[in-house]
């Protein structure tokens, strides 16, 4: 489908660009991991394993906290597009009283902190669930999932709300003389043209919802970063390591946030048309 | 005020409804204590990010190529990497790297507390986003205003510093905004590395005295004035430096 570029407008207020990372910029970081590794085997002395040796045996348990890290992103991203796609919806429908319901929830969830939020799923979510007498468990991964899902929810309603908003109205009033009904207009003529604009803001979210994952394990869910400290216990504890093992755990989020950034940043340039 | 208390612990015999930052002395001074925390670490943070944020995008307009890089490479880092974990490496990693000093009674003490490394994490963190916002601002003023100003007989420099920056300026306040938003929200993870603000004393009495609920809600509210507080100014500043034409 060609889409008349005349009336495309960028999605966006205007001025926020993604920066212009490079690979470079992993090789910077990986540097940087080396000279703390380097600034702790100094720290060590001899007789004493080497921290790189170190680091590559617990490789595939760190990996495997990550792994999982991505899991809760995509199963909160997941949850929290589906549910804010209704929302935003919500945000623009005919009915005053469905709008004002809608809008205070987005400003709610999208106003508090991430991770008051978190403990808000952690604390006040129940640990199981009882349908006629089946006991399901509800364990604390899936409510944190649930306290990441609001956020995206709230922010992903807002993105929907936007693009659309961003559609001409005469689009509107065209398909209205052409005797479409509200909703079909909405699926078959404003929403189609609406995924391409909100693909880049809706990719940086995923990005942040990624990088905030690493909140479960203050709330006491077992992932990359508690079993950063768990590897650090299990080494003995010694404070020299503390530097390059979050190092790592850096540059793990580097390596996985950097392409998508990169990728978000090609999609807006093409998208976008100079008017 | 004595009776305003009582009604409180009133509403806890009646209702079940437990505010202890209301009636109970000591928890009424640990909240406004940590509340003073949370603003204080808010206004260090936004003001260190803004300086961060106008030097970085100084120097990523420099001619130089390794400066350019440099700065290059600390968005990168800042931007793609978890806050928290910056906020760990910074504490536990860089913090255990230091040399210790000796306090007054021959203890052994870090060189810098908690809140200390919370500022210096969460202002480079929230500097980053700062850098980009600003450059793109002023890479948004026209060339053909530059030229104007140039045409007008100013000097490279009265150009940056009477026509350039004050419509740079204009032009980021939103996103600068949202970044400033974003980082009244960022402090809670503050509450990772003991620093005694409003999510950590929260965690505190309501492990003292089981109120997770009561205490869920009013840090929610608590947030949502800060925000407010924080939208409400720069709404004022973007006001009152409003000029006809310029900006959104």
């Amino acid at each position: 489908m060609k889409v008349l570029p005349v009336i495309l407008r960028p999605a966006g207020p205007g001025p926020w660009r993604a920066p212009a990372i490079t690979p470079r910029h992993g090789v910077l970081l990986a540097l940087a991991l080396l000279l703390s590794v380097g600034a702790a085997q100094a720290a060590t002395g001899d007789g004493v394993l080497s921290v790189l040796a170190t680091l590559w045996r617990w490789t595939p348990l760190l990996l495997e906290g990550f792994v999982f890290n991505i899991a809760i992103s995509l199963i909160a991203m997941a949850m929290g597009t589906a549910a804010g796609v209704m929302l935003g919806l919500g945000l623009i429908a005919p009915n005053r009283a469905v709008r004002g319901v809608a809008w205070f929830l987005t400003q709610f969830f999208r106003n508090a902190p991430w991770l008051v939020l978190l403990f808000f799923a952690m604390f006040l979510l129940p640990f199981e669930f009882r349908f006629w007498g089946i006991v399901v468990p509800f364990p604390g991964w899936i409510k944190a999932t649930i306290g990441f899902a609001l956020p995206v929810m709230a922010n992903t309603a807002e993105i929907v709300r936007g693009a659309i908003q961003s559609i001409p109205f005469g689009q509107w009033e065209a398909a209205e003389s052409l005797a479409f009904s509200r909703r079909r207009t909405l699926w078959t003529i404003i929403l189609p043209q609406c995924v391409k604009r909100m693909l880049p803001p809706w990719m940086n979210l995923y990005s942040l919802v990624t990088m905030a994952t690493v909140l479960a394990s203050v709330v006491g869910v077992t992932e990359m970063l508690t079993l950063v400290s768990e590897v650090h216990a299990a080494e003995g504890g010694r404070p020299e390591l503390l530097a390059p093992l979050y190092g790592y755990a850096l540059l793990c989020f580097f390596l996985y946030c950097y392409p998508i950034g990169r990728l978000t940043l090609r999609l807006e340039r093409r998208f976008q048309v100079r008017i | 005020m004595e009776a305003f208390y009582e009604w409180f612990r009133w509403l806890y015999e009646a209702t079940g409804i437990n505010l202890t930052i209301v009636y109970d002395e000591f928890d009424r001074k640990r909240m406004i204590s940590g509340f003073w925390t949370t603003v204080w670490l808010c206004l260090v943070c936004i003001a260190l990010s803004i300086v961060i944020g106008v030097v970085g995008a100084w120097l990523q307009g420099s001619r130089l190529k390794w400066t350019r890089r440099g700065v290059q490479g600390f968005i990168a880092l800042f931007r793609d990497t978890p806050p928290l974990v910056q906020i760990y490496f910074f504490y536990f990693g860089l913090g255990a790297l230091l040399p210790r000093i000796e306090n007054a009674y021959g203890i052994p003490e870090p060189v810098l507390t908690s809140m200390q490394w919370a500022i210096i994490s969460l202002s480079l963190f929230a500097g980053a986003f700062n850098v980009e916002i600003f450059r793109s601002g002023i890479e948004a003023v026209p060339k053909a205003t530059v030229e104007a100003a140039e045409a007008l007989g100013y000097s490279r420099l009265g150009a940056y510093v009477h026509v350039v920056l004050p419509l740079a300026v204009r032009i980021c306040l939103p996103a600068l905004n949202n970044n400033i938003v974003n980082l009244v929200k960022t402090t809670t993870l503050a509450y990772a590395i003991a620093v005694p603000e409003m999510l950590y004393v929260s965690k505190q009495i309501w492990s003292d005295a089981t109120n997770v609920p009561e205490m869920m809600t009013f840090l929610l509210l608590a947030y949502f004035f800060l925000v407010g507080c924080v939208v409400w100014a720069m709404a004022r500043v973007e006001r009152a430096l409003k000029v006809p034409g310029i900006g959104l």
